[in-house]
């Protein structure tokens, strides 16, 4: 049989000696990552792409024959008319338009079996790009639970190309599938599929002068020009060459000559490509008769009842949020005294001086405080992990769309949020899960807002001065507390709600969303996806923060004070002191000195520092447990001309100004790092620290109206 | 005998329809056609999320959710 011309000339021939480059690619929830796992363990590279955020996973498998091939595993989607950064990245990579990943050689396409027609819809453009495929039929159990039997010997011979019938989950069929990846000809697909009349001559036209003005090879062109005609946002993505002048003038007249003709070009090539599927389809699969209710079908009779399904998800959420409190402070306190005996052991075995200084307060605290926070993160994803694995993260977020389309967000950000309450670090990183761009945005630039644990032990502190009486009624201190805590989340919904008005308008044009079947979870891809984060967040995350722990700590010990100064004095006359008094007058009308100045300043390495800070400062030993010496202190401490500095209403000011203010520099690395660029974290410091300034102003100079 | 046609968004829970006629031009609902909801297509009205919205969708074997002022645009025919 004739190859159709654009499938005709091989890919350029790979020297024998490279093994050949696969790009895994399917839908999402088809067992994708479950398969990159297996086959390739732990050589596994992850990065980014440049200039998007979006993840780049290269990992190693191995031939029958022990050579190393290389497997890139692209995002999920369903199809390559790309609606996200993710998708495009998917592809232009197998397009071979990106500068920073050559063009892989084959395809390994990923196939759930128990949803076929709708899975085949990414073979059948995939198969347009003439290059070898292999197509893995995945979760072939679940098929046959499903009343489905799927000839696989007709489907392959169907389609012309290896299909291998797989459960990546316990390893069936990955033998198979390596000798097939082994093997060093792979026919092409018997892939005839004729673009429909209407389209044709476009796509033809778009074709060659892909060929001609943009220097396309003749094999992708086709599969270029069909895109184009389907593309929602084929200028948006950087990182891919744009199109020429030409091109864009033939592309934009056909689009104009069928809008006025009332032609649905884009719905014409679905319909057509559904209809090829469909016809393959009845060829392949065969209905054993009508099943009841899956399991998972019963399963979401309950979890996403009316009733039981708040239950079930409160449950769920309560068990998340404690873990993430609970399980995770011994670790951290773990973390805390070792890197405190490490410094120890440094001060014993080095002589005194500035180099010690620096590294025992300035280098190993920093690394304590980029560690400290490990095991929050490793724990969280190790929850969304098995959240996603099941099944279950879909029904939360379809539970909670509601609440939170009335703030522009979807349910997807629900879970980022509520994370944020331990901390928005691993609420930040887990916003991942979005696809909608601005909703990710606007999801990472609220998180903070939400008082996270490290705000506790400056609230309490602050309600232990503003009640002194140590029989004052623990309602009223619960009351202050669940305050601070309801005018976080009241900001942080507000701030939601105004950017997704003003900043970054417009929904996505559609919220779709699959609710796969409910699984048992795969335990080993859990725990690679945790120790990723948990690499990733250390290599990315941790040189900013160490550098700014290292400044900071250089704020505090220079210019050194003579010879003999206590520490209340050394960081008095500090660079942080002196920044203290210069901040003095923009604080003052929020009722704060330049010594708490000095507190806002050192707080910024994280907000619970601002308790040991004011310790040094009004020299007052002090610890979590027992605040009392320093409540004592700070009750003493006067403004020079003998006023009492901490009054109730400053406490309360200083309290609401730890609610908004962006006090915390590894929030800010991480936004960077999740948004690739300086501009939103800077905003968002901007932002959040201006509204707090804004609520103490206007809660001081209102309470000092009133005469308190 | 056809039904008369109706909005996706009104069809009854556990009821199924065909889908008549997706917005003119709008190139928003192209994806929900690549995942296979096509005109044609029966689609199957699931239940919906505990506080009425979004619907959740049964269509060619596997599940989907859809907001109610999005499947407001798709007119359906219901099934007999």
């Amino acid at each position: 049989m004739a190859l159709p011309p654009h499938i005709a000339a091989p890919p350029a021939a790979s020297p024998a000696a490279r093994a050949p480059v696969y790009a895994l690619v399917g839908n999402p929830n088809c067992g994708k990552s479950t398969l990159f796992n297996a086959l390739t363990g732990l050589k596994q590279k992850v990065g980014n792409y440049p200039g998007v955020t979006v993840e780049k996973k290269v990992g190693t498998t191995y031939s029958q024959h022990g050579q190393p091939i290389t497997v890139i595993d692209l995002p999920g989607t369903y199809s390559l008319a790309a609606r996200s950064p993710d998708e495009a990245v998917t592809r232009d990579v197998l397009l071979g338009r990106r500068s920073d990943t050559a063009q892989p050689d084959r395809v390994l396409c990923i196939v759930d079996a128990a949803n076929l027609e709708r899975n085949l819809y990414l073979v059948h453009q995939i198969l347009d790009l003439g290059r070898p495929v292999i197509v893995v039929l995945n979760m072939m159990d679940l098929a046959v639970q499903a009343g489905l039997n799927i000839r696989v010997a007709r489907l392959e011979k169907e389609l012309g190309i290896p299909v291998i019938a797989c459960e990546a989950v316990n390893g069936k069929g990955l033998v198979e599938l390596r000798l097939a990846m082994s093997r060093p000809d792979l026919p092409l697909a018997r892939h005839a599929w004729g673009v429909p009349a209407p389209i044709a001559p476009a796509v033809s036209e778009l074709a060659a002068s892909l060929v001609e003005n943009d220097l396309k090879l003749p094999l992708i062109a086709r599969a270029e020009a069909l895109l184009l005609l389907t593309d929602q946002d084929s200028v948006r993505v950087s990182g891919s060459v744009p199109l020429s002048a030409r091109t864009t003038e033939i592309l934009q007249g056909w689009q104009k000559r069928w809008a006025a003709e009332g032609t649905d070009w884009a719905g014409i090539l679905v319909n057509s490509r559904y209809e090829a599927i469909g016809n393959l389809a009845t060829e392949v699969v065969l209905h054993a008769g009508t099943v009841g209710p899956t399991a998972s079908d019963k399963i979401d009779a309950v979890v996403t009842h009316p009733v039981w399904g708040w239950l079930v998800l409160g449950v769920v959420m309560t068990l998340l949020f404690v873990s993430i409190f609970t399980l995770a402070q011994a670790p951290m306190d773990w973390i805390g005294t070792h890197t405190a005996m490490l410094a120890d052991w440094v001060k014993g075995h080095m002589p005194a001086g500035d180099l010690r200084d620096l590294i025992t307060d300035g280098a190993i605290g920093g690394v304590g405080s980029i560690v400290t926070f490990l095991p929050q993160i490793m724990i969280l994803f190790f929850f969304i992990g098995l959240l996603e694995s099941t099944g279950y993260m879909a029904r939360a977020a379809f539970i909670m769309d509601r609440l939170m389309s009335r703030v522009g967000l979807n349910g997807k950000s629900f879970i980022p949020l509520l994370s944020s309450y331990a901390c928005a670090i691993p609420g930040i990183m887990a916003t991942r899960t979005i696809e909608d761009a601005k909703d990710r945005l606007v999801t990472i630039l609220v998180a903070p807002l939400m008082s996270c644990s490290a705000r506790l032990p400056v609230y309490l502190l602050m309600i232990a001065a503003l009640l002194p009486n140590d029989r004052v009624s623990l309602v009223a201190k619960v009351g202050i507390m669940l305050l601070m805590y309801t005018l976080g989340t009241a900001g942080a919904f507000g701030f939601a709600w105004l950017f997704k008005r003003t900043l970054l308008k417009g929904a996505p044009p559609l919220m779709i969303m699959e609710l796969p079947p409910y699984r048992l979870p795969g335990v080993r891809d859990v725990l690679l996806q945790m120790l990723e984060r948990a690499g990733i967040f250390l290599r990315r995350a941790g040189t900013v923060i160490l550098g700014i722990s290292i400044v900071l700590w250089f704020l505090a010990a220079y210019p050194k004070a003579p010879a003999g100064a206590t520490p209340t004095q050394q960081l008095a006359q500090s660079f942080a002191g002196r920044a203290g008094h210069a901040l003095e007058p923009a604080i003052k009308p929020l009722g704060f000195d330049w010594q708490i100045g000095i507190g806002l300043i050192s707080s910024f390495a994280a907000r619970e520092v601002f308790v040991s800070t004011m310790g040094v400062v009004f020299n007052a030993e002090s610890s979590e447990e027992n605040t009392a010496p320093l409540r004592d202190a700070l009750k003493a401490a006067r403004w020079p001309d003998g006023r009492v500095l901490f009054t109730p209403l400053v406490c309360l000011s200083l309290m609401i100004f730890y609610v908004f203010a962006m006090q915390c520099m590894s929030t800010i690395a991480v936004v960077r790092r999740e948004t690739n660029s300086w501009r939103w974290p800077l905003f968002q410091t901007l932002y959040m620290t201006g509204t707090a300034w804004v609520f103490s102003f206007v809660v001081y100079q209102t309470g000092r109206a009133l005469g308190f | 005998m056809a039904a008369a046609p109706i909005k996706l968004s009104e069809l009854a829970v556990g009821a199924s329809a065909t889908v008549l006629q997706y917005p003119q031009q709008d190139a928003a609902f192209l994806r929900l056609r690549e995942m296979g909801l096509l005109v044609g297509t029966r689609v199957t009205l699931v239940r919906t999320a505990p506080l009425g919205d979004p619907l959740e969708l049964k269509v060619r074997g596997y599940h989907l959710t859809l907001r109610k002022s999005d499947a407001a645009h798709i007119l359906v025919e219901p099934a007999p």
